[in-house]
């Protein structure tokens, strides 16, 4: 009773409450997925010109983040690199997540064979190390946008699945779904419109956090060279190309760093502080 | 100070998901003497555990004690340290809790949880404490008092689990004693030994209490006075006796009435109850493998009923007695291993995947608990008209008006249907549930335990509407309850079974008569309002032993 609850001042607006960290968190994306859709627009130079006479320029006017390792604008750099970040980041998250999550209500509804072949196989994939997995896919089929995003799906689909099915499992043995189906409802419908509503909000997190993992996956691969291949560049790319700039303190290698941070820190606090529903029975 | 309690105007205020203050509990005031046993009675939502628990000095977590004096023995608990509270819980005030299961930790035996009061307040060696506990076993008549310390939680049953939850609160010797509705999950035949086991042990030490229950007649056996709570307020309080005799408030009445065996309704029509609507011959279901084509655990073994149209039949029984899955059985959710279902003069298939639409529209089953059998995600509405899409195929407008007749059959205002199941009441629930299955225009319904979640009040009145419907729309229902009033309002043939097996078909007129020894056992477990009723029952052990769960 007399032990107070630290909780984060929640605003209220049209029936819903927010926290403040929330929303801050929202316009980072927001602001990066604007980025992202416009960067075409908003560069200053074209991203394979070479506009500075030295590499690994400081940050000046003209040149706002400096230059790489070539004499190229970061700013450019940085901007487009968004592009490829979020866009191969959410389509691979996008599949990922609906394929994951649709098998893993079909299972938890189905059960019997169904289920054991389809969580033992998704099981079988799990276990096999990411980047090893990223690795020897890009090395017999070489990096391509439309490769990048299956192999980074397909890494993540078995832990959507698992996530799924956990959930549905525990939906599939309430009384309504004992009704529906003596209802005789379709498979599609129970799990379309009986499971769905009740677990979309902790899937709706998960599809944050796997997105926040597929970023930190293809920025690692990028890393090492087998990702997005040169002029174009995701971020982390640009953190590997710039590498050399470390020990001159070049913006070149710490922008894109913190890039990647501000994105995935802030798809990780905002699905900490999504709005809540007010459900007040009196009001 | 003359009495051992004394709350005067009590006040606690809860906060709301947007923050807003509501008083829950508006100015309560009520004394206990000593040794006295006082009851607090009301529906769900009157504020009475609120009002139990605020004894203790303790708020549910939101709520707030915000006015008033508690005095339990010369202290006021309301203006206590947290630490000074601690010292007298267990010691001076004890709480049994309603689900003794929950409350056991299954990881350690169960003298250990019992003496564990006597080890936090330094109260005694635990050498003397384990002899006190078995002491108190002995006087709660558990079977082996030397013995059932050292077994687990799960190792004994729901009724003596209660017993032992309340060996717990006695060790500390308090002078009060909270129960907080310990009899509301048990079995009419395990109520009456654990009833009778508190009551001595009360009577006994000179132990005052409070008990929390909905249950009239279960209080009527235990308490000297009761306090009958509603909304936050007292609406009466008095000697059980006068409560019982001459109750005052329209609320206690309404109370008193709900228990009141209901004129069973008369079928006019004789010529009605002539055709069989649904028969089974020789059902036997279980789980676990199977064996010669049968399961090795049988739920339900061999069991054959008949429904006329038109006509009710009552199933009745303890928990596991495999009424419900007998339910199932009917409905096609649980397969049968063995026997024939005929609905509506046709053979139907054992499991529902199998039958027709049709068929599955024609027969509705409706579940207890209406928490998890409408889909919280989802508006009343949606819930009702979906059934009027799938088997009617009806378009949006023929729907909305639809959903509005169903409202009106199951008297719930229309605004509700906006409105998701989380935000209605218990009743306005399991009346959704029932909207739900008229929707499919059935024959028959079965229902199973709908009005078991519910307070007396509520259930009555589910009851009554279930019988106008029946006159209006010509339903038969199959009636699954372990309570025995409420089948016996409804039901034109009532079948009791035990262990899976049916023991006998009687019909309520002959309900005084029962033949079969475990009926008999069974309804004269069943609490009357009588404040005498406990001391003057005299069982045959020989029936106790063989078919009661002890």
């Amino acid at each position: 009773m007399s032990v107070a609850r630290a909780t984060p001042p929640r605003r209220y607006f049209l029936g819903h409450s927010y926290s403040l960290v929330g929303v801050v968190a929202a316009l980072v994306i927001l602001a990066w997925t604007l980025v992202a859709i416009l960067a075409p627009y908003l560069i200053p130079h074209s991203i394979g010109d070479i506009v500075d006479d030295d590499y690994f320029g400081p940050m000046r006017q003209g040149l706002w983040l400096g230059s790489d390792y070539l004499g190229r604008d970061m700013l450019s750099r940085v901007l487009m690199g968004a592009r490829y970040t979020v866009g191969i980041s959410l389509a691979a998250v996008s599949i990922a997540c609906f394929s994951g999550v649709v098998l893993g209500m079909i299972a938890a509804v189905t059960g019997g064979w169904l289920d054991t072949c389809l969580s033992r196989f998704l099981d079988a994939m799990n276990s096999i190390p990411s980047k090893l997995f990223g690795l020897v896919v890009v090395a017999a089929v070489g990096s391509s946008i439309p490769v990048l995003i299956l192999t980074l799906a397909v890494i993540y689909i078995p832990g959507a699945y698992r996530f799924a099915r956990a959930l549905a499992v525990n939906v599939n043995t309430m009384d309504f779904i004992t009704v529906a189906r003596v209802r005789g409802e379709s498979t599609a419908y129970l799990i379309g419109s009986e499971i769905l509503p009740n677990i979309i909000r902790p899937v709706l997190a998960d599809f944050g956090l796997r997105f926040v993992f597929i970023v930190l996956l293809l920025s690692g691969l990028s890393f090492l060279g087998l990702g997005l291949q040169p002029p174009l560049a995701d971020w982390g790319a640009l953190v590997r190309e710039n590498i050399g700039g470390l020990p001159f303190a070049a913006p070149a290698v710490i922008v894109p760093s913190l890039a990647i941070a501000s994105l995935t820190i802030s798809v990780n606090l905002l699905i900490d502080n999504l709005p809540q529903k007010i459900r007040d029975r009196d009001a | 100070m003359s009495n051992l309690v004394e709350v005067t105007n009590l006040r606690i205020e809860a906060k709301t998901d947007a923050g807003r203050l509501v008083e829950i509990i508006k100015g309560v005031s009520f004394d206990i003497a000593d040794g006295e046993i006082v009851a607090l009675i009301g529906e769900s939502g009157s504020g009475k555990t609120t009002v139990a628990l605020s004894l203790m000095g303790y708020a549910r977590p939101g709520c707030r004690i915000t006015g008033g004096e508690i005095n339990v023995n010369g202290k006021n608990m309301a203006v206590l340290s947290e630490r000074e509270r601690a010292r007298l819980r267990g010691t001076d005030i004890a709480y049994v809790p309603q689900s003794a299961a929950a409350s056991f930790n299954p990881s350690s035996t169960i003298m250990e949880q019992v003496i564990e009061v006597t080890r936090i307040h330094k109260l005694m060696p635990p050498e003397q404490a384990r002899r006190r506990a078995v002491e108190l076993f002995r006087a709660l008549s558990l079977p082996d008092p030397e013995g059932i310390g050292a077994r687990y939680p799960h190792q004994v049953s729901g009724g003596q689990l209660q017993r032992l939850s309340a060996a717990m609160a006695l060790i500390g010797d308090p002078k009060l004693v909270i129960f907080d509705e310990p009899t509301t999950a048990l079995d009419v035949t395990t109520q009456i030994d654990v009833l009778k086991a508190f009551k001595s042990a009360m009577r006994a030490g000179r132990i005052a209490g409070v008990y929390v229950s909905h249950d009239l007649a279960v209080v009527a056996q235990i308490a000297d006075r009761i306090v009958v709570l509603k909304g936050g307020e007292v609406q009466e309080a008095g000697t059980t006796t006068a409560i019982l005799s001459a109750a005052q408030h329209p609320y206690t009445r309404e109370l008193l009435a709900a228990f009141e065996p209901k004129p069973r309704q008369v079928h006019a029509d004789a010529g009605a109850g002539t055709k069989q609507l649904l028969r089974i011959d020789n059902i036997t279901a279980g789980y676990g493998a199977v064996r010669d084509g049968l399961p090795l655990i049988r739920a339900v073994d061999a069991v054959s009923l008949v429904v006329e149209k038109g006509r009710n039949l009552g199933i009745i029984g303890e928990s596991g007695c495999g009424k419900s899955t007998l339910a199932r059985v009917i409905a096609g959710i649980h397969p049968a291993a063995a026997g024939d279902i005929v609905f509506d003069g046709k053979e139907l298939q054992r499991s529902a995947g199998k039958r027709s639409q049709d068929q599955l529209r024609e027969m509705q089953i409706v579940f207890q608990y209406a928490d998890t059998a409408l889909n919280p995600a989802k508006p009343v509405e949606d819930i009702i008209s979906r059934p009027l899409a799938f088997y009617h195929r009806l378009d949006r407008r023929a729907r909305s008006k639809r959903v509005d007749e169903l409202l009106d059959m199951v008297r719930l205002p229309r605004g509700l249907r906006y409105r998701h199941p989380s935000e209605l009441s218990g009743g306005q629930k399991q009346r959704v549930n029932f909207a739900r299955a008229l929707a499919a225009n059935p024959k028959l319904i079965i229902c199973d335990e709908i009005t078991s979640a519910l307070d007396t009040v509520v259930a009555a009145a589910v009851i009554e509407l279930l019988k106008e419907l029946q006159r209006e729309l010509g339903l038969s229902y199959i009636f699954i309850s372990h309570d025995l009033s409420v089948v016996e309002a409804i039901c034109d043939e009532i079948m009791v079974m035990y262990n899976g097996k049916r023991v006998e078909q009687i019909t309520p007129d002959k309900l005084t008569a029962p033949t079969h020894p475990y009926s008999q056992l069974l309804f004269s477990s069943v609490p009357k309002l009588d404040p005498t009723w406990l001391d003057g029952l005299v069982r045959d052990p020989e029936l106790v032993s063989r078919y009661g769960h002890r």
